[in-house]
């Protein structure tokens, strides 16, 4: 790049919050390397350093952001369009405390945080619907604290706006797992059985035992075991795990990367949160086994930068297994906090994201197998999907069960898991049925890229066939639950509102239309009809049919049930 | 143009811009081209993008070492020191291409000799650069698949600059870094025509097509053609026209389109004798500085965009220039004028069109001869060799010294055993900092050109200095003070740079109306190719009451 | 592209695959794209974001055509041609797409310079009015803020060639990058500075790729606004570049005996199309004439 040096120095503090992540600079020297390659390589530790900032200072400063472009050769340019990509980065001096207050579908209902105090901003979803409504609490300092919290009312929010300290949260697996104890779990098995890092414990129930197995019948014995069971990726496109592994087992460019996708961020879901709170070790021990059986040297688990519990609990598990000699050697897993972008759950934007640049999407093809996180061979696996593979390895399991985020008007929200088959109805009333006085109106299935279906669909067979046959998905397994009180009107203006502020602004139709979209919506509500349906229709369609990738094809889907299917402008 | 012509024949870079994309470590010697070759450096960041190395030799830490993996900041004019000690660190390390050194050149021996004093302590002594940083550039260039060893102004530019040239040659040839794709040694010329000037025979040894003078059957071909006698010795260099005006010996001069009162080293000097002239003609598109001192100023065309004919750049492509405008007032085609002065100095020339004067000139260059117009129009130009109308050579030279038949491989090339000489001017305590002087991005030679249009960019001159010596002198940005050399003085404002060592300064020569930097350079000449010592004078620096 | 001789290629045939366009077949060597296939920009898929020297960004998503077998549009621009695809490059789905886009686009960026705009408009039957007097747009004020070129963002469509230009693909300066997400996502310099305070080189690669007018020299701006600027009464003629020795390939445009741009050919083996300061805004001294 071109260097336009700037007078202006970072402060000590940012300078401490680069070095800790770039190690101090050792370019003062005017024969030192002055960049190059060996700078270019690092260009991935730019995430980190960001957040290092973030955390330190609350802010990215031009100063820093100079500075960082010199000690990564990255340029200020790029770096600022980084940080401005992503929604919990400021490039502008902000307070140290900052109160992130979840305005998504559910929390909206729960009422109580839509007229922010002060000092608290609007977030999408959280990912703790089950505990709503939500806030993510951030304080800049050294060392700065972020601390999510759930049940946060009014009062108790303008509070925190106001600078109240926080106190850790606590756990509430019971309340997240309803099904808790119940010996016939297999994913949540772990739930609410002691501390979940307690390495001893896990492994004296049966922790490492998948492993074991998986290093006996080899990485091919691994893959038909798998492909047996039937494993489909639980992200969203339902794509057979085994094929995928084998795909990039095949490929002759090393290292192979394995990605974790844990960038949680569809409105309504938070299983995997409560997978890795409740069973981290069980992860680390799944991505080994997929890195055995897919020939991958390098791990990554790309979290969304809202759930900082999640991630000093794996860093833990991950120091633990290393500490055991799990991890380190052939394979060692390294963890990315996103930054607050949904878009980045996608799996080309994820490898964007990791390797330091805006977390827009690649195009496919060539596609992750062939040339994936720094142009080699990678698996992109969602957590739930890892999580099943060692009951899968030790033949305990099929693997027809599945988790749904039961939110809304239920009597108890939390994630709960089955076994495929059962009935929409019937999984309503695992969690307590409607909570008294509600009634059906809608129940919202897939979160925001997901479809509304009407009361009548509680018949409805959850499996893949079945749901696929009704044109639906579903997606990350959200099942959102609208009584009566809910403004439908309301709730699919947030869910076009969402998409707005969502899309990377990288294709047309996405760019654009999810903002034509909203617009119509606003039309719609104010009572103007003339052709708006249409004009909707045909918007949705283009970005449907047109856009890049998954968020653009289906910032719509939501929208279209409840016109076309729920009606909610004929009323 | 002399070195390389020494070692191989030729005088012309090895090698093509698109075969520096497929390097693998691509050394830029005392060129930063970044600003005064950009296009080029395009093609050098082609090949970084896809993970070729890149070192950089410059005292300065300049634009183009800010893309570098390694740069190496040597002491000004401590050139052959750096290449003899990475010559003898491939050698003692077994890096050296045996095979090629045997088969396809001369006085290895006596090189090898002539390098084993320069160990990497010394070399690194003399030089001024990490002896880590030596090693492992001479890895790397010698372990590469293909290297590119490019230089400018920074190698040539010196007392010594063919002796330069020669020992960046040695390492090619040490290493088999050149005659294959993507290896070889590529001078990026200062200026637009240097390469076609030199093909066209400006040159006071050539004929066109680099033809010896002194070669009585070379020569006679053109005497038929010309019908006339050419004197048989070389003629004179620019540096020795000087000479021979200050002898009185030259009395009458033609200029065409040069500035030499402003681009000549030790300026006032050339000032001088260019006024004691009897005679001084100016052919120029400006009045230049130069055309002041004229007693006739022919006003002509600029050749890139009123008129027509070719340029040769620095790979060697002959390329078409074309008439877009039509040149103002009484200004007219220069080679109208020419024709029009050889008709009043009696010579009759039988040319129509300037494609006439092309096709004169690929019946007596061999190189050219299969350079038809129509051909450099349908393949948008083409690089010398072109020996016939229907064969193109490869985009490389000297591809020869990989035959596998003795045969076939021509005369070797041989090595050149080059000493170190310091610059010609030392530090003194009277002159303690080292002034170099180069380009900026936007801005060319005297400015004669590049003033007219509005660069956001444009600094003007500044004498650049390092942050330490600006600490040291008390001085800070802007500041005007006083430049002295043992020759002249100039005021100029102060840049801080820290591309800067300690001990070196730097300004351009862009801005000689302003403040002339040539009243301080050094007309140390190199005694082969008469190129002045722009690179390297004694100054001292100080600060104004 | 570089003459190099026969002898020196790999002569080795290149291999080749067979599709189905339109109904016919074509075979074309492998990693083609569709649109290439179908004759790149003088084709009759239309393409925006599409330009000679950078690779696709297919964001504007102008080109999609069908691709049977796949859920959404493909990109012609950048979809290879694969063995036994079957191809529509127009259908009532393609043709709402291309629809959508061009609305999209019209109703919220100014396309009055961008090139074929208002016949792909008759062509698709684009409709800007049912957007309402109240769509967001991007217009925002013209940044005047050098002597040598305008950007007008208000004109911007994202195609990303200027940033690429700029980054990775050829100048590497990286001084203008996207910044921003979603209907907010905008070419930037860091914080939005000024171009003479960012590192800018003025090399003008951005303006040559440009394809809707958003970045101009500041002359043609400048003959624009006084309405001397025309096209038609432009010569372009290719010559070489007098400064330094490189040898780059440009293009004169004169209008009345007076260069007024200079760009360079996309296909010139040596500048791809890009040239530096000097080559793209230093001809004034040929043309600083009496009176």
């Amino acid at each position: 790049m071109d260097l336009k040096t700037r007078e202006v120095e970072p402060t000590p503090a940012e300078r401490a919050a680069i070095d800790a992540v770039l190690g101090t600079d050792e370019s003062q020297g005017a024969h030192d390397r002055t960049g190059g390659q060996s700078s270019r390589v690092r260009r991935h530790l730019l995430l980190p350093t960001l957040h290092a900032l973030n955390d330190r200072v609350g802010w990215i400063s031009p100063p820093a952001i100079d500075h960082v472009a010199e000690r990564l050769d990255v340029s200020p340019a790029e770096i600022h369009g980084v940080v401005t990509f992503y929604g919990l980065f400021s490039t502008h001096e902000r307070p140290a405390r900052q109160v992130h207050v979840c305005v998504d579908l559910v929390c909206r209902i729960e009422g109580g945080t839509r007229i922010l105090p002060d000092g608290a901003h609007p977030s999408p979803c959280l990912g703790m619907c089950e505990q709503a409504p939500a806030v993510l609490v951030t304080d800049a300092g050294d060392p700065g604290r972020r601390t999510a919290m759930g049940g946060v009312m009014g009062d108790q929010l303008k509070e925190l706006a106001a600078g109240m300290p926080v106190s850790a949260p606590e756990r509430r697996t019971t309340a997240s797992v309803p099904q808790a104890a119940d010996p016939g779990l297999v994913l949540l098995r772990r739930a609410g059985g002691g501390d979940p890092l307690d390495f001893d414990a896990w492994v004296a129930d049966g922790g490492l035992r998948a492993l074991d197995r998986a290093r006996e019948v080899g990485p091919e014995g691994v893959i038909e075991l798998i492909d047996a069971a039937g494993l489909l990726g639980r992200g969203g496109a339902a794509f057979p795990t085994a094929r995928k592994w084998r795909a990039v087992r095949g490929q002759g460019a090393t290292p192979r990367h394995l990605v974790c996708n844990a960038d949680e961020s569809e409105p309504g879901t938070f299983k995997d949160r409560v997978l890795i709170e409740n069973d981290p070790f069980a992860l680390l021990e799944s991505m080994t086994i997929a890195a055995l059986a897919a020939d991958c040297a390098r791990g990554w688990i790309y979290l969304r930068g809202e759930y900082p519990g999640v991630e000093a609990t794996l860093m833990s598990a991950i120091e633990r297994f290393r500490a055991e000699g799990i991890l380190g050697a052939d394979f060692d897993i390294t963890i990315r906090r996103g930054a607050g972008a949904y878009i980045c759950g996608e799996e080309t934007a994820i490898f964007n994201s990791i390797e330091g640049f805006r977390g827009e999407p690649r195009n496919k093809p060539p596609y992750p197998f062939e040339v994936g996180l720094f142009g080699a061979p990678t698996v992109v696996n969602n957590v739930e999907t890892l999580m099943n593979v060692p009951s899968i390895v030790l033949g305990r399991t099929t693997s027809n069960r599945r988790l749904f985020c039961l939110s809304g008007a239920v009597a108890v929200p939390g994630v709960y898991e089955v076994e495929l088959g059962l009935t929409l109805g019937d999984l309503i009333g695992l969690a307590g049925g409607l909570r008294p006085g509600s009634e059906l109106q809608a129940i919202l299935l897939g979160g925001a890229a997901g479809r509304y279906v009407a009361p009548d669909a509680t018949d409805l067979v959850l499996d893949d066939d079945s749901i696929r046959a009704a044109g639906l998905t579903l997606g990350s397994g959200v099942v959102m639950v609208v009584d009566q009180h809910v403004d439908l009107v309301d709730q699919i203006r947030r869910i076009a509102a969402f998409f707005r502020d969502e899309s990377c602004g990288q294709c047309v139709p996405c760019r654009v239309g999810t903002v034509r979209q909203e617009e119509v919506l606003e039309r719609l509500a104010n009572g103007v009809r003339d052709g708006q349906v249409e004009l909707l229709a045909d918007i949705g369609r283009a970005m449907t049919d047109a856009s890049i990738c998954g968020l653009g094809q289906t910032a719509h889907h939501a929208i279209e049930s409840a016109v076309v299917t729920l009606g909610v402008f004929r009323r | 143009m002399v070195g390389l012509a020494t070692v191989f024949g030729a005088g012309g870079g090895t090698s093509s811009y698109a075969e520096a994309e497929a390097a693998d470590v691509i050394v830029m010697w005392g060129s930063n081209a970044r600003n005064a070759h950009p296009i080029y450096f395009h093609h050098v960041l082609q090949a970084v993008r896809r993970g070729a190395k890149l070192f950089v030799v410059d005292p300065r830490r300049s634009e183009t070492a800010q893309f570098a993996d390694r740069w190496l900041g040597l002491e000004v004019g401590t050139d052959i020191a750096l290449s003899n000690t990475i010559a003898r660190e491939i050698i003692t390390a077994g890096l050296a291409h045996a095979d090629f050194i045997r088969n396809a050149t001369t006085g290895f021996e006596e090189y090898a000799a002539s390098v084993e004093g320069w160990t990497l302590e010394r070399g690194s002594e003399v030089t001024g650069v990490p002896a880590d940083a030596i090693r492992e550039l001479a890895h790397a260039y010698a372990g590469a698949t293909a290297a590119q060893l490019c230089w400018t102004l920074g190698i040539t530019e010196h007392h010594n600059g063919v002796d330069n040239v020669l020992s960046l040659c040695n390492l090619a040839l040490l290493t088999g870094q050149v005659g294959r794709y993507g290896a070889g040694l590529s001078p990026l010329r200062g200026q637009n025509n240097v390469q076609g000037g030199g093909d066209m025979g400006a040159l006071p040894n050539k004929l066109p097509g680099f033809q010896d003078v002194e070669d009585d059957v070379a020569r006679a071909k053109f005497e038929a053609e010309w019908a006339t006698t050419i004197p048989a010795t070389d003629g004179w260099h620019l540096t020795e026209m000087f000479d021979a005006m200050e002898r009185g010996d030259l009395r009458s001069l033609l200029v065409v389109g040069e500035n030499p009162a402003q681009s000549e080293a030790d300026v006032s000097r050339a000032v001088d004798l260019l006024g004691g002239l009897d005679h001084l003609v100016v052919l120029d598109i400006h009045r230049t500085k130069t055309a002041e001192l004229a007693d006739v100023v022919l006003p002509g065309s600029a050749s890139w965009c009123e008129s027509d004919g070719t340029v040769t750049n620095s790979e060697r492509r002959v390329q078409r220039v074309r008439k877009a405008l039509d040149p103002p007032g009484a200004a007219r085609d220069d080679i109208d004028i020419l024709l029009d002065l050889a008709t009043r100095l009696g010579h009759d020339w039988p040319y129509d069109t300037h494609e006439d004067v092309w096709n004169e000139l690929r019946r007596l260059s061999p190189m050219h001869a299969g350079m038809s117009w129509d051909r450099l129009e349908s393949l948008g130009g083409i690089q010398w060799p072109c020996y016939s109308d229907d064969t193109l050579e490869p985009p490389f030279l000297h591809g020869r010294l990989w035959a596998a038949d003795p045969a076939d491989r021509g005369r070797p090339a041989p090595f050149s055993s080059v000493t170190h000489v310091p610059p010609a001017e030392p530090i003194t305590d009277e002159f303690p900092m080292r002034l170099t002087t180069g380009r900026r991005l936007d801005s060319y030679n005297t400015g004669v050109q590049s003033g007219g249009y509005r660069s956001p960019t444009r600094l003007g001159e500044t004498i650049d200095i390092s942050p330490a010596d600006a600490r040291s002198l008390e001085l800070t940005d802007g500041e005007f003070v006083r430049v002295t050399s043992p020759r002249g003085s100039v005021e100029a404002p102060v840049r801080i740079d820290r591309g800067l060592r300690a001990g070196l300064v730097f300004m351009t020569f862009h801005f000689p109306d302003e403040i002339d930097v040539n009243q301080l350079t050094i007309d140390a000449t190199d005694p082969k190719s008469g190129t002045a010592e722009f690179k390297a004078a004694a100054v001292r620096i100080e600060k104004l009451p | 592209m570089n003459d190099v001789p026969v002898s020196i290629r790999d002569t080795d045939p290149l291999p080749t695959v067979t599709a189905t366009i339109d109904g016919a077949d074509v075979t074309v060597a492998a990693g083609t794209t569709i649109l290439q296939a179908c004759g790149g920009r003088d084709g009759e898929i239309p393409t925006l974001c599409y330009g000679d020297t950078i690779t696709p960004k297919n964001a504007c998503r102008l080109c999609v055509v069908e691709v049977e077998g796949s859920r959404a549009l493909a990109p012609a621009c950048s979809r290879p041609v694969e063995a036994d695809m079957v191809v529509r490059t127009r259908s009532e789905r393609v043709d709402h797409a291309r629809r959508m886009v061009l609305e999209f686009l019209g109703s919220s960026v100014d396309l009055s310079l961008t090139a074929n705009v208002t016949a792909w408009n008759a062509q698709y039957g684009v409709d800007l009015d049912r957007y309402g007097a109240d769509a967001a747009t991007v217009a925002r004020p013209v940044k005047v803020d050098n002597d040598l070129y305008v950007r007008d963002y208000s004109k911007c469509i994202l195609c990303y060639q200027c940033v690429d230009a700029c980054g990775e693909q050829w100048q590497h300066s990286f001084v203008i990058e996207i910044a921003g997400r979603g209907f907010d996502a905008h070419v930037s310099t860091e914080h939005d500075v000024t171009l003479p305070d960012s590192a800018c080189v003025y090399c003008g690669n951005c303006i040559q790729v440009c394809p809707t007018g958003a970045l101009v020299p500041a002359v043609e701006f400048d003959m624009r606004a006084a309405g001397t600027w025309d096209e038609d009464r432009q010569v372009v003629t290719e010559t070489i570049c007098g400064f330094c020795g490189v040898g780059c390939g440009l293009e004169l445009h004169v209008q009345d005996n007076t260069i007024v741009k200079v760009t360079s050919p996309p296909d010139n083996p040596i500048t791809h199309g890009n040239l530096c300061i000097k080559g793209r805004f230093g001809f004034q001294h040929a043309q600083n004439r009496p009176g």
